[in-house]
């Protein structure tokens, strides 16, 4: 990472909808041709992550993160909305919201149905 | 490293556009049908006119594999009359519907969906979309039916909705088209349809259309075509920083088939036709946050202090128990479900739901805030099938939902998941991540194609199928429905039509005007400053309430944006190209809404349309519907009955009507022999 200082424009909201995982992801950009809004571009480099240039268009959909058969990438829903995601243990009346700190265990039950 | 930022601050350098750069050169692309829209209507619509024998192309602006907006998934498919558990007819159905919007629907739409909606789903099957519970997950439960292992939805007694698990739904439509050899266009975006000798109103032979990764120009030639795109999703509302995640429409949805459609001379009706945009984004994550509709119709709410608040049934009963909340009450032979595309249900129809005064109660302190989503009072299998089964299948649950909540730990056998803490008004619809109304925001609400019994569209050549399209259609299931149904129309004219002429002088004017974007100054505005001006002119000057002088100046307004700020737009790449065109469409589909708007002296409940200076509702003279349309670029008005498709030319009743004109195989071999 360079030391220089560039003249930027402000980061975009949403900025880090999409997080990739760089050992994980091969470059083979199935994200990138699934995407319903076109929000990625393969990276100039060979195996590398792409780039969310138009991070303001994403639908939030998941697409991407289901297509990548590396789970290389991970959905994280803009600040406005993980803050509003709230949810209380009922017998424990503990709070818990979307992307807190030190959040609970997983809960590791998938989806009903045979294809998955 | 995947922001740009990121990018720029390791490379000193912002990267080139990764795509080879072909601005103005033509592809020429020759097919039987071509359809405009990959949705789910698209999508089968392009299987159905293949397995006819047709050669299909489709053309769609995002990836055929998973965009449109029923494209990442469904979780319920209303009005399978046809499914072997069900107790409502196709003519139930239909009446229902066109009873509850008082005219304002489309029955033929209505009709061959319940008619023909199970066999399209069982077509889905046959493609891989799990639509019964083959693994005995919910065996016993009161929404099964245990011998064909149906799951049902709202109304258990009467199973005309069916639960699905169709998170896959859409990759399987796809690559039944990639086996079928159906030609592909993805990143498309469609700027016209071709007419014959370049003329409005007449034979449809094709469109033009620009990629947005290239900007290579792209003319179909086809002998039939199905228009089959989105509504105008970004037409009221647009602020996408804030919106995008949170809207049930993409940023794709800019009202394409609408403005081409006019712009070829087509009639359209309830143009006029507007609706609170409840759903424009501005809420939260869609099925994030702890509500009772839809998907989690049936949920129990509970406020801050653990006291729930009572179900009634649409005559304001309070209900006994949980059970009954999905069974039909007295005076009722079945409900209809929320999310068919109508605004106004009549009470002998409707869904049984919270008091509808919970805005009031909430304001004077009987319920306090928050609110909560209590899905442990529900039985085991309902809860399951809630939270697990339907989060998880419906569009937009499978990962920003299901995985990303139960990833963070939420279980919804032990927790309450928090409503919106909102405005008491938000509390109105119980489907409260949709935010508290913003009246200003509206969207299209029913306008759309005027069609006939075959789903053909006023002029020659071209169909339309698909709930935004086609006037007064409604849910996930009919757009399939109509994309099958059509599709075998438009692949029957093509067999016998006349090989189509395209007119250069038309594709030349529309390739000029395509691409001045990307050679002007780049002083001009950027499309998403354009399109936020739109929205900004049709929340103001037509809104809920509208006069002829309002009107009229928002059609100027949009006028002077299309000659001024938009002609000067400049678009930077492909992309930025694509959506300035896109916008382009929005301003004509604005127009389209005014236009219509103007023709209608009255106000309506049932159209959600308020004339400031026509404040008669509903007076019976004006109950028609009033068909518009461009003739050398004057807008033409008529007079249509409500109920035209069951008077001449076509029979009096809906299944006369639907046995000649469904095109079915079987009475095509019957004709035949």
């Amino acid at each position: 990472m360079s030391d220089k200082i560039y003249m930027m424009p402000n980061p975009p909201t949403p900025n880090i909808g999409l997080r990739f995982d760089p050992s994980a992801c091969n470059g083979c950009n199935l994200c990138v041709d699934v995407c319903p809004t076109d929000v990625m571009m393969p990276h100039p480099e060979k195996r590398k992550p792409p780039i969310v240039l138009y991070p303001e268009e994403c639908w939030f959909c998941g697409v991407c993160v289901e297509e990548c058969n590396h789970g290389a990438l991970r959905l994280i829903h803009p600040a406005g909305q993980n803050i509003s995601v709230n949810w209380k243990r009922k017998d424990t009346g503990e709070y818990f919201r979307l992307g807190m700190n030190n959040p609970p265990p997983p809960n590791l039950r998938p989806p009903s149905g045979g294809r998955h | 490293m995947t922001t740009l930022n990121e990018f720029v601050e390791q490379h000193g350098t912002v990267p080139e556009w990764p795509y080879p750069i072909r601005y103005e050169q033509d592809t020429e692309i020759s097919a039987d049908v071509l359809i405009i829209g990959g949705g789910v209507a698209g999508s089968h619509a392009a299987i159905s006119a293949a397995r006819e024998g047709a050669k299909v192309v489709i053309a769609e602006t995002g990836h055929v594999k998973r965009s449109g907006s029923g494209g990442t998934g469904v979780d319920h498919w209303h009005g399978a009359c046809m499914n072997p558990c069900s107790k409502v007819t196709p003519l139930d159905y239909t009446l229902a519907v066109m009873e509850s919007a008082h005219g304002y629907s489309n029955g033929i739409a209505r009709y061959v969906t319940c008619s023909e909606g199970w066999e399209t789903l069982l077509e889905c099957e046959e493609m891989g979309v799990q639509i019964r519970d083959v693994r005995d997950e919910f065996k016993g439960a009161d929404f099964r039916d245990d011998e064909t292992k149906l799951m049902f939805g709202y109304d258990y007694r009467n199973r005309h909705i069916l639960r699905i698990w169709g998170y896959n739904l859409k990759q399987c439509l796809y690559y039944e088209m990639k086996r079928l050899r159906v030609g592909m266009y993805n990143r498309t975006v469609i700027t016209s349809l071709l007419t014959q000798a370049g003329e409005q109103g007449r034979r449809v032979v094709g469109a033009t259309g620009v990629n947005m990764r290239t900007g290579e120009f792209y003319i179909f030639k086809a002998k039939a075509t199905i228009i089959a795109s989105g509504g105008g999703g970004r037409l009221f509302s647009f602020a996408p920083e804030m919106t995008a995640a949170g809207a049930m429409s993409t940023m794709n949805s800019a009202g394409t088939g609408h403005a081409i459609g006019w712009n070829a001379g087509a009639e359209f009706v309830q143009m006029e036709q507007t609706a609170p945009g409840r759903l424009s984004g501005f809420g939260y994550a869609p099925y994030s946050m702890g509500n009772t509709s839809n998907t989690y119709h049936g949920t129990s709410i509970i406020d801050a202090n653990g006291k729930e608040v009572p179900w009634f049934d649409p005559f304001g009963r309070e209900l006994k128990s949980v059970e009954d909340r999905f069974l039909p009450s007295e005076g009722q032979r079945f409900q209809l479900g929320i999310g068919i595309g109508l605004q106004v249900y009549a009470d002998q129809y409707k869904w049984n739901d919270l008091p509808r005064d919970l805005p009031e109660r909430v304001r004077r302190g009987e319920f306090q805030l928050p609110l909560y989503a209590d899905l442990t009072r529900l039985s085991e299998m309902e809860r399951r099938c809630i939270f697990g089964m339907m989060i998880g299948n419906e569009g937009k649950t499978r990962i920003p939902i299901y995985d990303t909540l139960t990833k963070a730990g939420f279980d919804p056998d032990k927790d309450l998941l928090q409503a919106p803490v909102m405005l008491p008004e938000g509390y109105q619809h119980s489907n409260f991540w949709g935010g508290t109304p913003i009246p200003h925001l509206r969207g299209l609400a029913g306008g759309g194609f005027l069609v006939d019994w075959d789903l053909r569209t006023s002029l020659e050549g071209l169909y339309a199928a698909g709930t935004s399209p086609v006037f007064g259609a409604g849910c996930h299931g009919e757009s399939h429905t109509m994309g099958r149904y059509a599709a075998r129309h438009a692949a029957a004219y093509a067999k016998d039509a006349a090989e189509p002429t395209i007119d250069r002088n038309q594709v030349n004017a529309e390739k000029k005007l395509a691409y001045k974007h990307v050679k002007q100054s780049k002083r001009g505005i950027g499309w998403k400053e354009l399109n936020a001006a739109i929205a900004r002119v049709m929340q103001d000057y037509c809104g809920k309430y509208k006069n002829e002088l309002t009107l009229r100046r928002g059609l100027s307004l949009l006028d002077e944006l299309k000659e001024n700020e938009a002609a000067n737009a400049y678009a930077a790449n492909p992309h930025e190209l694509g959506r300035t065109l896109e916008c382009l469409s929005l301003i004509t589909v604005g127009q389209m809404i005014m236009q219509a708007s103007l023709q209608r002296k009255c106000s309506s409940v049932y159209l959600d349309f308020y004339r400031l200076d026509y404040p008669q509702l509903d007076p019976p003279e004006w109950e028609k519907h009033f068909p518009i349309r461009q003739e050398n670029g004057e807008i033409r008005v008529r007079e249509l009955p409500l109920d035209f498709h069951l008077r001449p030319p076509y029979a009096s009743d809906y299944q006369e009507n639907y046995s000649r004109h469904a095109h079915r195989l079987e009475t095509r071999g019957a004709q035949l022999s």
